[in-house]
Formats: structure tokens, sequence, C-alpha cells
């Protein structure tokens, strides 16, 4: 382990039990924050009462679910987009545009149009996912190296066997870029639409548990969804590490 | 994006007027398509009525709010509250980004764990915000902080990384003050990295203080969705939303063009 790993470790345990100390003395309301000790507690009540495990699988499926969708989506019109250079003239702006524009203030009327329900959750966060793999992939064929083009002209590769050999090798590992910032994209969507909605999964539960005033539980909660943020995180970080050449 | 700029460079030649000509003809064609597509929808029967209601209804929608008074309160507020946690978070994040990229081992603890929190969906944090601030303006300007917080950080974190490392010791060995070295060598080099990391900033300490308008206030732009929601008013809730959007795409683009400007001079 390195060093800065276990100062870090370290300085979260400290973080803890400083935080433990000032809320048993009375200097912060356990009303405002819970003590670490009873989050922990909470954690198992959460498991054992509040189907912890039901929202943790909703809110993983809801993600790889709209991830999987925005892929599919994504990477053919992206690779279309790269083809078809009017096309891609004409929209990379408007893309881009929608990349930035605020696309998760749209549920009110994806509510209204799918129904409050799980569709509706893995329509705007596929939507949302698309966008980066769409611009990641248009890059990824555009930085391919002639030379690499050239070679397989050289070798009369097929146009089938030149996607397969030379262009899609080449292009993936920007393309995983893409399907990173997808996966962690779906994910906060989705988790944001369950809380604001209420429709099940972690997002919900913390919503409930305000709602019910359970102020450990509530904290439980959210950390439960930062835990699930590293898990997507760390799986995302390791398989670009994995795909990208050294 | 490089790819637009390798786009354009590879389009036609000496035909550049065509192309563009050939361009925006897409994008007309495109827009009159989704336009058709929606109002055909709209009067289709296949939905219930009101679901998606015709552009016809929506845009005196959008005339009527930007007309009304009691509209320009609610857009006070919500620009009140981004801007307060706006200027807040982001100041905060440049100072630890800047501080991080100053003390590499600080950097290497804490590199983790502001990793993952900048990739949590800030909107849990709401509930703490509220315990802690009241359900008013305290807990949205409280989110647009955290929300404009990581990317600032980040940013600015990346930008100090960048600076060579020869000017610092140049710079230390005149006798320059930690003061001065932040001052002459590394805020010169941050500029383009802080106004990246202030354009994603202030972009999602918009979408942060929307959501938790849209959650639980009783004011605010947030607010005015989803009491037409709620009231199932779905072309005043178009409206409102375009008006959002525009206003939205428009800030980004603004300082998207400022931090390019910026970035030529330096």
């Amino acid at each position: 382990m390195k060093l800065s790993t276990i100062v870090g470790l370290a300085g979260v345990a400290a973080l803890a039990v400083l935080l433990e100390i000032l809320i048993g003395q009375g200097y912060i309301s356990p009303f405002l924050v819970a003590p670490p000790s009873e989050i922990g507690v909470e954690l198992v009540a959460l498991w054992k009462e509040e189907r912890l495990v039901e929202a943790l699988l909703m809110t993983f499926g809801s993600t790889l679910a709209s991830t999987g969708i925005a892929i599919s989506v994504g990477v053919p019109v992206g690779f279309l987009l790269n083809r078809v250079r009017l096309l891609a003239e004409a929209y990379e702006g408007w893309i881009a545009g929608l990349f930035s524009a605020p696309l998760i203030l749209l549920y009110p009327l994806f509510l209204v149009l799918f129904g409050r329900g799980l569709m509706t959750i893995i329509v705007i966060s596929s939507i949302l996912a698309t966008i980066p793999i769409v611009l990641n992939t248009m890059q990824a064929f555009a930085q391919v190296r002639a030379v690499h083009l050239n070679v397989a002209r050289a070798f009369k590769l097929t146009s089938w066997q030149t996607f397969w050999k030379v262009l899609l090798p080449a292009a993936l590992p920007t393309i995983f870029t893409g399907i990173r910032l997808a996966l962690i994209y779906s994910m906060i969507s989705v988790v944001a639409i369950e809380y604001l909605v209420v429709l099940g999964g972690l997002g919900s539960l913390v919503s409930d548990l305000y709602d019910r005033y359970n102020i450990p539980g509530m904290y439980a909660a959210i950390v439960a969804v930062i835990g699930v943020t590293v898990v997507f995180f760390k799986l995302a970080t390791e398989v670009e590490r994995w795909l990208r050449p050294v | 994006m490089a790819a637009s700029r390798l786009a354009r460079s590879s389009a036609g030649g000496g035909k550049g007027s065509s192309r563009a000509a050939q361009v925006l003809s897409v994008q007309i064609a495109t827009f009159v398509a989704v336009w058709a597509a929606w109002e055909a929808l709209s009067r289709s029967g296949l939905l219930f009525e009101g679901v998606v209601p015709s552009s016809l209804a929506v845009f005196p929608a959008i005339l009527e709010h930007l007309l009304d008074p009691v509209f320009w309160d609610h857009m006070g507020r919500t620009a009140y509250e981004v801007v307060a946690g706006f200027a807040l978070g982001a100041s905060v994040g440049a100072a630890l980004g800047l501080l991080l990229g100053m003390r590499r081992f600080l950097a290497a603890v804490l590199e983790p764990y502001i990793n993952y929190l900048a990739a949590t969906p800030k909107i849990v944090f709401l509930p703490i915000m509220m315990v802690m601030f009241g359900v008013g303006a305290g807990s949205k300007i409280a989110m647009a902080a955290i929300s404009a917080f990581f990317p600032v950080a980040v940013s600015v974190y990346r930008g100090t990384l960048q600076v060579n490392p020869v000017h610092v010791r140049v710079a230390r060995s005149f006798k320059a003050s930690q003061w001065k070295i932040v001052k002459s060598v590394y805020l010169p080099s941050i500029v383009p990295p802080l106004l990246t990391g202030l354009r994603l900033g202030l972009g999602v300490a918009i979408v942060g203080t929307l959501l938790a308008e849209i959650k639980l206030a009783n004011k605010g732009l947030g607010y005015v969705v989803i009491q037409h929601y709620n009231f199932f008013r779905t072309a005043d809730m178009y409206a409102v939303l375009i008006i959002i959007f525009v206003i939205a795409v428009g800030i980004n683009t603004l300082m998207d063009r400022l931090a390019t400007r910026f970035s030529h001079k330096v």
C-alpha cells in the first residue's frame, strides 16, 4: 500500500473519531450530523429492514441498462457521423451543445410521456449517457492513423476486414473514454431521478429516510450512494486501463 | 473540440461556401423535421391529450411567462441562489486546487477522495443541506456551492500540474515569497483551466440549484416547473423548460468564448 493511501485512510479514521467526540460532547447536534458509529449501525439496519440490497440492485441495474442502451445507440451513430462528413458538420455543434445543456431537467417531460416508472429513469439516463459516447466515437475514428489504413489497403483488406482488424481496435480506447463518462453520467442521472421522484432505488431511500426524519439512516443511505459511486468509478477505470495500449 | 476542427479542415477545399450552404440546409431540414414530428405527435391522438402540447400553445406560453413580473421574481431567486453558491463553491474550489497543485503529497492523499465525491450525484447531499440550512434559499445556495466546487477544484489542480517545475525553482532561487510565486508563476498559467472549470462549475451549479428547487422550494424556476407539472399545465412546463435551456446554453457559450479568448492571450 502506498504511503499516501495509508495517510488518507488514517485521515478518514481520524475525522470519524473527531466527529464522534464533537457530537458526543455536544458541540455538534446529532440532529445535524449523525455520529459515524451510528451510521455503521444504520447501514446494517437498512440492509435488514429497508431492503437496501433491493435498492442497490435497482440502481445498479438501471445504470447498467442505460449505459448499455447508450453504447448500442451511441457507437453506431458516432461511426456514421464519422463516415458522413456532411452530417458531422451539421450536427456536431448541436451535440456538443446538448452535452453542456441541463438535459436532466427534462425529466418531468419524460414523466408525462412514460409515466412514473423505471421506463422514465432509463430513457432519460440513456439519452444523457449517449452524448459523450457519440462525441468520443467520432473523435476515436477520426484519430485512426493514416499509416494503419494504408497498410490495410496494401494488404488489400476488404472494408469489412479493415473495420474489424484496423479501425475498431485503433478507436476502442477513445471510445471507452466515452463509455466511462457514460457510466458515471447514467449513474448520476439514475440516482438523481430516483431521489427526485421516489420510484425506488438508492436515491428514493435517501429521500424516504429524510421524510421520516431518520437522520442517521439518511446519512447511512448517502454513504451507500458514495459506495456505489466508488464501485462504478473503479470499475470504469480498471476496464479503461485494461483496454488502453501502453 | 478537435474533431470539429478536423471535420472543418477536411471539408472540400475551394467549395467552402457551397459546403456551408449544404450544412445549413441539413440543419434547417432537421429542425423542420423535428418540429413537424413534434406537431404530428401532439395532434396524432396517439397520446393522451396535453401530454405533448402543440408548439402553437408553447410559444405563446413562453411570451406569457416572459411578460409576467411574478415569473421574473422566480428567475431572480434562482439567479441569486446560483450566483451566491457558485461564488462560494468556485472560490473555495480554486483555492484548494491551487494548494493541491503546490503540495504534491497532500494531492496524492486527497485525490482519490476528490475523484469519488466529484462523481457522486450531488443531489443526494440535498437532505443534509436542508437539515443544516433549512428548506429555503440556504440549502439551494449550498447545493450550488457543492456542485461548483468539484469541477473548479479539479480543473485548477490539473492546471497547476502543467506548470513547469523549472519556473518554480527559478522563482525560489530568486528568493521569491510564496505569494509572489503563486501570483507570478502559477496564476498566469492556470487561467485557461480555471476558466474551463468555472464554465463547467457554473453549468452544474445551475442544474444543482434547479433540481433542489424542484425537490422542495416555494420559489424559483425549478419550483415553477414542478408546479406546472403537478397541475398538468404541460404547455407552460415546456415553455419554462425552453427558457431555462436557452439561458443555460447561452451562459455556457458565453463562458466558452471567454475561455477561448483568454487561452489565446496567455
